[in-house]
Formats: C-alpha cells, sequence, structure tokens
C-alpha cells in the first residue's frame, strides 16, 4: 500500500492536469483549479523545509567547528536577523526589511554575479584554444557573436549586427530547436511513466 | 642556439600562464573607465527588440498589461535597464500595469523601478499601476492567475486586497490583459509563460531576458509565440534609444563594447602563444 496509494494519487492528479488542458468542462476545470491552488501551498511548503534544513546544517557546523563555520555562522545570523525584522516589523516598501534588502542583499548578490566577467575572462585566455576544427568553429563564431553583440563591432563592420543575428536566427535556432525538440520528447515520455507507475524513483528507496 | 630555443619557450610558456590577476585588472579597468567617463554608443535596433517596441506601441491607452518581474539582484544590472524603459513606454502610452513575481527576490526590484518612474509621470498606485508582489508555485500560478486572478493574488504587495484596488475593477484574470511581458532571469520565466500561457489562452507575449538565456528565445520568436525581446544590455540599450531615454543600458554599453572587445584581444592572443608553443615543441 506505501507504493500503491502514491502511484494512484499521482496517476489521478497527472490525469486530471492533463485531460483539464483540453476538456475546459467545469466538471474537469474546477477540480484541476483546486488541485493547482494544492500544488502553490505544497511548494511555498518546500521553503520552510529548505530553511529549516539549511539552518540545521549550519547550526552543526558551527557547533562542531569544522571548516568555514564562521560563514555558516554569519548565514544563521543573517537568516534570523532579516527573518525577525521582516516577521515583526513587515515587509513594505520603506520598512526596515526593504531598506536591508535593498541596501545589503541587492548589491552583495549583484557583486557575486559580476565576478563572472573576470573568471569568463580568465578561462577565455586559458582555455579557448583552436584545438579543432569544431574548437576553431566554435571560436570564430563566438568571436563574431562578442563583436556583433556591441555597439564597437557595428563600428569595426556596419554589416556585423545583421550577421549575428543570422547567426541567432539560423544555425543557433536550429541546434537550439533540436535540442529542445529532444528535451520536451524526454520530458512528455517521464511524465507519463510518472503517472503510469512505471517511473516511481520520486517516491524514494524504501 | 639551443640557449635562445629554451628562452623563447620559457616566455611562451609564462605568456601562456600569466598571472590571472593581470587579467582581472584589464578587465576591471575596461568596465569601470568607461562608465565613469559616462560615453555613450549609438546601435542600430534589431529585429526582435522592435518587434516588442511595435506590439507594446500598438496597445490602446487603458488597456493592460501584465509586467512579471521574474529575476533577482543577481542579473538586475542586465535586466532592470529593460524594465526601466519597458515601464517608461507602457506608462508613456498610459497603459494600466499589473505586476506579480515567481521570484521571491523580485517584488522590491519592481517596486524601484515604479517608485522612481511614477512620480515622473504622474502615474497612481493603484490607479495606473499595481504590484501583486511574489507568489510561490511556479507553472501552477501562471496557469492559476490566467484562470482567476483574485484566487491567486487575493491581496497585492502591501497587503491590500484586491477587491480595494481601482484599477483591477472588472480584471478577473490574466484573459483581460492585453499582453504578458515578462523580465526574467532564468526559471520560471519567460519560457514557462510561452509554455503555459501563450498558446493555450492565445495572448500575447513580449519580454526581456539575460543575454546568455538569449539564444534560447529564438525559436519562439520564430514561431510567433513570442511578440519581440530584449536580450541582455544590448536589448534594453536598443529598447531605451527607441523610447528615446538614455538609462543604464546605454551607459553600460561602452563598459561592454570595451570588455567584449578585451576579452576577443585574450583569445586571440592566447592562441597565437598557442600556436606558436606547438611550431616550438616540433
Amino acid at each position: 500500500m506505501r507504493t500503491e496509494i502514491p502511484v494512484a494519487i499521482a496517476f489521478v492528479a497527472g490525469m486530471l492536469m492533463v485531460v483539464s488542458l483540453f476538456v475546459p468542462h467545469p466538471f474537469i476545470a474546477e477540480p484541476a483549479a483546486v488541485m493547482r491552488s494544492w500544488a502553490i501551498i505544497i511548494t511555498a511548503f518546500a521553503y520552510v523545509l529548505g530553511v529549516a534544513n539549511i539552518a540545521r546544517i549550519s547550526l552543526h557546523t558551527v557547533k562542531k567547528r569544522t571548516t568555514d563555520w564562521q560563514y555558516k555562522g554569519a548565514l544563521v545570523v543573517a537568516l534570523v536577523a532579516m527573518a525577525g525584522v521582516g516577521v515583526s516589523r513587515g515587509i513594505q516598501t520603506g520598512g526596515l526589511f526593504d531598506w536591508a534588502y535593498l541596501n545589503m542583499y541587492v548589491p552583495m548578490q549583484a557583486t557575486m554575479f559580476s565576478l563572472l566577467a573576470f573568471f569568463i575572462a580568465s578561462a577565455a585566455y586559458r582555455a579557448f584554444r583552436a584545438r579543432s576544427v569544431e574548437a576553431t568553429l566554435l571560436l570564430v563564431v563566438a568571436v563574431v557573436v562578442m563583436l556583433g553583440r556591441v555597439p564597437v563591432g557595428e563600428k569595426l563592420w556596419p554589416g556585423l549586427p545583421a550577421f549575428t543575428e543570422w547567426i541567432m536566427e539560423v544555425p543557433n535556432m536550429a541546434a537550439k530547436r533540436g535540442i529542445m525538440i529532444g528535451a520536451a520528447l524526454g520530458a512528455i515520455s517521464t511524465g507519463l511513466k510518472m503517472i503510469l507507475g512505471i517511473e516511481r524513483s520520486y517516491l524514494g528507496s524504501d | 642556439m639551443a640557449e635562445r630555443k629554451t628562452e623563447e619557450r620559457s616566455l611562451l610558456t609564462k605568456l601562456s600562464q600569466i598571472d590571472r590577476r593581470i587579467l582581472f585588472l584589464l578587465i576591471f579597468a575596461c568596465a569601470t573607465i568607461p562608465l565613469l567617463l559616462g560615453a555613450g554608443l549609438r546601435m542600430s535596433v534589431t529585429a526582435p527588440v522592435q518587434g516588442l517596441y511595435d506590439a507594446i506601441d500598438g496597445l490602446e491607452a487603458g488597456s493592460y498589461v501584465w509586467l512579471a518581474a521574474d529575476y533577482d539582484p543577481g542579473s538586475k544590472p542586465e535586466l532592470s535597464p529593460m524594465n526601466y524603459a519597458i515601464v517608461e513606454h507602457l506608462f508613456r502610452k498610459d497603459i494600466k500595469v499589473i505586476s506579480g513575481s515567481l521570484w521571491a527576490p523580485a517584488p522590491p526590484l519592481a517596486q524601484a523601478v515604479f517608485d522612481e518612474m511614477a512620480p515622473r509621470h504622474g502615474k497612481q498606485y493603484g490607479v495606473d499601476y499595481v504590484n501583486l508582489g511574489f507568489k510561490e508555485g511556479r507553472e501552477a500560478v501562471m496557469v492559476s492567475i490566467a484562470e482567476d486572478l483574485r484566487r491567486t493574488f487575493p491581496e497585492d504587495h502591501s497587503g491590500t486586497p484586491l477587491d480595494s484596488i481601482p484599477m483591477l475593477e472588472g480584471i478577473s484574470n490574466l484573459q483581460d490583459v492585453e499582453m504578458i511581458i515578462c523580465v526574467s532571469a532564468g526559471y520560471p520565466g519567460i519560457k514557462e509563460w510561452i509554455q503555459q500561457i501563450a498558446t493555450r489562452y492565445d495572448t500575447a507575449i513580449g519580454g526581456g531576458v539575460t543575454a546568455v538565456s538569449g539564444p534560447e528565445m529564438y525559436p519562439y520568436i520564430q514561431s510567433g509565440q513570442l511578440v519581440g525581446l530584449l536580450s541582455g544590455m544590448k536589448g534594453a540599450a536598443e529598447y531605451e534609444q527607441l523610447v528615446e531615454r538614455p538609462g543604464l543600458g546605454i551607459a553600460g554599453m561602452v563598459a561592454q563594447s570595451s570588455v567584449h572587445v578585451m576579452v576577443v584581444i585574450f583569445i586571440i592572443f592566447a592562441n597565437i602563444v598557442y600556436f606558436l608553443e606547438k611550431r616550438r615543441a616540433r
């Protein structure tokens, strides 16, 4: 029963969602809408589990004083402080939570993301080599697109943006479309296997 | 002769293994100096950007759009300029904006755009625009809004019930809006809006994505499921040029140009060194 009941629930829920896409009758649409509301609530609970899990792991690291425990400590302090401010004083615009978010979290995360530019430049210098025909092709196209995507490329050759768009609209799109169709077929196949109870790995090992 | 060859090889090895701090310093200089100088560059407008502009420009005054702010602070430098330029165009056209987000960190970023743009255009919260905030649930939320807005978002970002917001009177779901504009940094984002809403509810969708996600969107532009697309900071800069409001997109173009040129120089130089090394090894 530990397997049969979840498989039956997955079958009913999955079939309802599939059928609701094609049958707009209230007999199908209404239970489907209720089920979507359940999905929203269940997904929201994932946040609670996520926060509880990260707090548990971080507190354990701090307690054991293992590698980089100070960072975990900072994480717990920040988590408690932001949650405390949000719960006690609200998250409204102009409030303390909003101020901390805009003036601390936003610049910190933007800084982390901006580091990518440095790593990409370093990686391009160290690893981007014309070692084979395929690598040379990739390298040439990357250089063309990189220049064609910025105004300076247009100054070098006015036809470069149009040529870049052609690369995006023809070879790139052909490859992307192939990948997307392949991925979609894979997703449909996996979905069907889960709905029909053939794929059961989501139930866990025991 | 042998000594000279060894010296050359050692120089080439040094060049190929150059201290990464030198590369970082060069990139830093390329990124910051143009920003400090405040220079701007004009550019031609690409078809996907023009497509979005035309689609918004074709909307009638008083019509509604859903502005999905699906991004976080990490992608703010790239996507926020798009949001500013799009809101500028929407407000100028007197289009009513309903903003909502499927990314938890997004609502304050969207609110910051409204806070700056609304007074400039004399727009009022609840009358001309509204920020519904964040709702977890990804694709389920998209379909849920498409069928019943109030069940999905009973309140706005500040906790005001939707029924007390004047501009939402008569708006019951996404089928009452003319267009969905999504500024997205990944999942859930513009692709999911297309998959869940565009074809199912026959709603026009346009928007903007980070440069790295741009190539993935081209099949949707060609199929007509996406009316237009801003890709990366260049897309934002082109849109700023169309709405004649130079902002961070255009300002960032010189910095981005010089960084791209520097990366291209790195690639070419490193490959020259690589081939010389290979020849010496023979």
